[in-house]
């Protein structure tokens, strides 16, 4: 029987396009060590490490044993790596999580740590992502993907540029309260259908950034959280599911039935039968306004295709009735392999009322959403609870 | 710091040649041809394009060879107007395509239209716009043997 087990501690770094300041592994123990403070523990205290993180993006054959060090590998401890495309960091968490619900270890840190902007153009990395036999010539990387699926979007439902603009627009308006965010810069639906196209219907002002940062997330089981009586957000469930690389095949199109089906197994778990009205506030891995409108109406937030009335009504925006992104989201910061972490990491805070400027008043149920590969194969739902019940 | 952080320059260049199996190969050989073939599920009667060894649906091996048409309609499209590094010269376009008698779509260009007018290259590309491929004049058995798929 696997116990309970909440997160006690949080630390991120600063993000920007290149932190000049430290080497891979000294980015990596800046989290560390804000994670540590923030727990009220030291590096002797955590039993395990589990690691999270791209190689490919950095440039480095297995970040993982650069970092070590910085996950207490000198100190005796397990640590293992994690990778699922650019739900890694989501990934490493649900690991870690489940490191401490087997009873296998007490105290366990997911740790992430990412340097999008070590190499000179991300798109050509992410080209590497896909099958060289039949698809690596014909697709750039990640932004004509989720271009296909807006115009997929837009045919079967109508769903409008400047209501894809908003979900930007949005995301844009909470970064400003996140001193953590990449991009700090307010921008109007005007400003973002005036940017050039980048892969047409997205534009520049709808692109998430490359970034570099890392993120350290420290889980405790039951018995360890009420010794040390520290504020804490309960795991209350964790799912995620996969779906075919081949990318005209996929069952529901553009209706993301998989997603669904994670969203269902994780409400099932954790006693939601109306999510818009339980769920308060939730943390997004998406690096593209699509993914605002698939994954809300995948988890039942709306109906099929009503995304861009939902957005439009306000109800996303801090002080609607379920915000999306207080951070100001993947499309303002993309740490790729570590987003997913900080999506828990951000609906931990939430939980914790340590979200300063970004706090979402009263925010009993976070959920986190995680997203990576070839537009979504790799999905992840996180459920994160003040109470238990 | 005063001084400008050093970053040192690196590039990975090395050379990988992929296997494509005996039923991806068969698949190449014909488009040499300027033939297109699917595979067809015993199980679900899917033809799947690209063909593959096994349905992930029903989990059965595949061997029933089926040609589709080099004609077929579009249900996914994107303009990319910005330079990447290694993709084509902006702007071009692809698509999901779905060829007639083929039940999954494939990803290619979608060429011979007019991009440089953004809302132009919109007119002429939507999707349900019926395209048909334009070969190359030396195949070479690889899947740029089709150059792009062009509206009818
Ligand atoms: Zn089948």
């Amino acid at each position: 029987m696997s116990r309970r087990v909440a997160i006690v501690g949080v630390g991120q770094t600063e993000t920007a396009t290149k932190l000049k300041s430290y080497t891979h592994p000294e980015l990596a123990y800046k989290a560390v060590r804000r994670a540590l403070d923030d727990a009220g523990l030291s590096l002797e205290d955590i039993d395990a490490v589990v690691y999270g993180s791209m190689d490919e993006f950095d440039g480095i054959n297995c970040p993982d044993r650069w970092d070590i060090d910085a996950g207490g590998g000198w100190h005796n401890k397990p640590f293992i790596k994690i990778l699922t495309g650019g739900s890694t960091g989501h990934a490493t968490a649900s690991i870690a999580y489940q490191h401490v619900a087997s009873r296998v270890f007490d105290v366990v840190m997911a740790l992430g740590v990412q340097r999008v902007g070590e190499n000179l153009d991300a798109q050509a990395v992410l080209n590497k992502a896909f099958n060289p036999l039949f698809l690596g010539d014909f697709t750039l990387g990640s932004i004509d993907g989720w271009a296909l699926l807006t115009t997929m979007h837009m045919a079967k439902y109508g769903s409008r540029e400047e209501q894809f603009a908003l979900a930007s627009v949005i995301d844009h308006e909470h970064a400003l309260n996140n001193p953590y965010s990449h991009i700090k810069k307010k921008v109007t639906v005007e400003d973002v259908m005036k940017s050039p196209p980048v892969c047409w219907p997205i534009k520049y002002l709808e692109c998430c950034p490359r970034s570099d940062g890392a993120c350290a997330v420290i889980m405790v089981s039951e018995e360890k959280a009420r010794e040390l009586n520290r504020k804490a957000a309960w795991i209350r469930g964790v799912q995620y599911i996969v779906c075919t690389p081949y990318y005209g095949d996929r069952p529901g199109g553009v209706d993301w039935l998989n997603l669904a089906m994670a969203g269902k197994r994780l409400y099932k778990m954790c006693g939601i039968t109306n999510p818009m009205e339980e769920i308060d506030v939730i943390e997004l891995q998406a690096p593209f306004p699509i993914v605002h409108f698939l994954a809300l109406e995948a988890l039942g937030f709306c109906e099929h295709g009503e995304a861009g009335k939902l957005i439009e009504s306000g109800a996303t925006r801090m002080g609607g009735k379920l915000p999306v992104n207080p951070s100001g989201g993947v499309i303002c910061t993309n740490q790729i392999g570590v987003a997913g972490l900080v999506r828990i990491a951000e609906a931990s805070l939430q939980i914790m009322e340590k979200a300063d400027k970004r706090q979402v008043a009263g925010a009993k149920k976070a959920l986190a959403v995680g997203m990576g590969a070839s537009r979504g194969q790799y999905q992840s739902v996180m459920l994160l609870t003040k109470d238990w019940n | 710091m005063e001084k400008d952080i050093i970053e040192v320059p690196y590039t990975w260049e090395i050379p990988f040649k992929y296997t494509a199996g005996e039923v991806l190969t068969k698949f190449f050989y014909e488009l040499k041809e300027k033939r297109i073939m699917g595979i067809r599920c015993p199980k679900c009667k899917r033809v799947l394009l690209p063909p593959r060894g096994f349905c992930e649906m029903c989990f059965e091996p595949l061997e029933e060879w089926v040609e589709v048409s080099d004609e077929g309609v579009i249900g996914a499209f994107q303009i990319c107007c910005m330079k990447f590094l290694g993709a084509p010269e902006p702007p071009w376009a692809s698509g999901l395509i779905r060829l007639d008698g083929a039940d999954t779509a494939i990803l290619h260009f979608i060429g011979g239209i007019d991009l440089s007018d953004i809302e132009k290259g919109k007119e002429a590309i939507k999707i349900g716009t019926r395209v048909k491929a334009v070969w190359s004049d030396a195949p070479k058995g690889l899947i740029t043997d089709i150059r792009y798929f062009t509206p009818v």
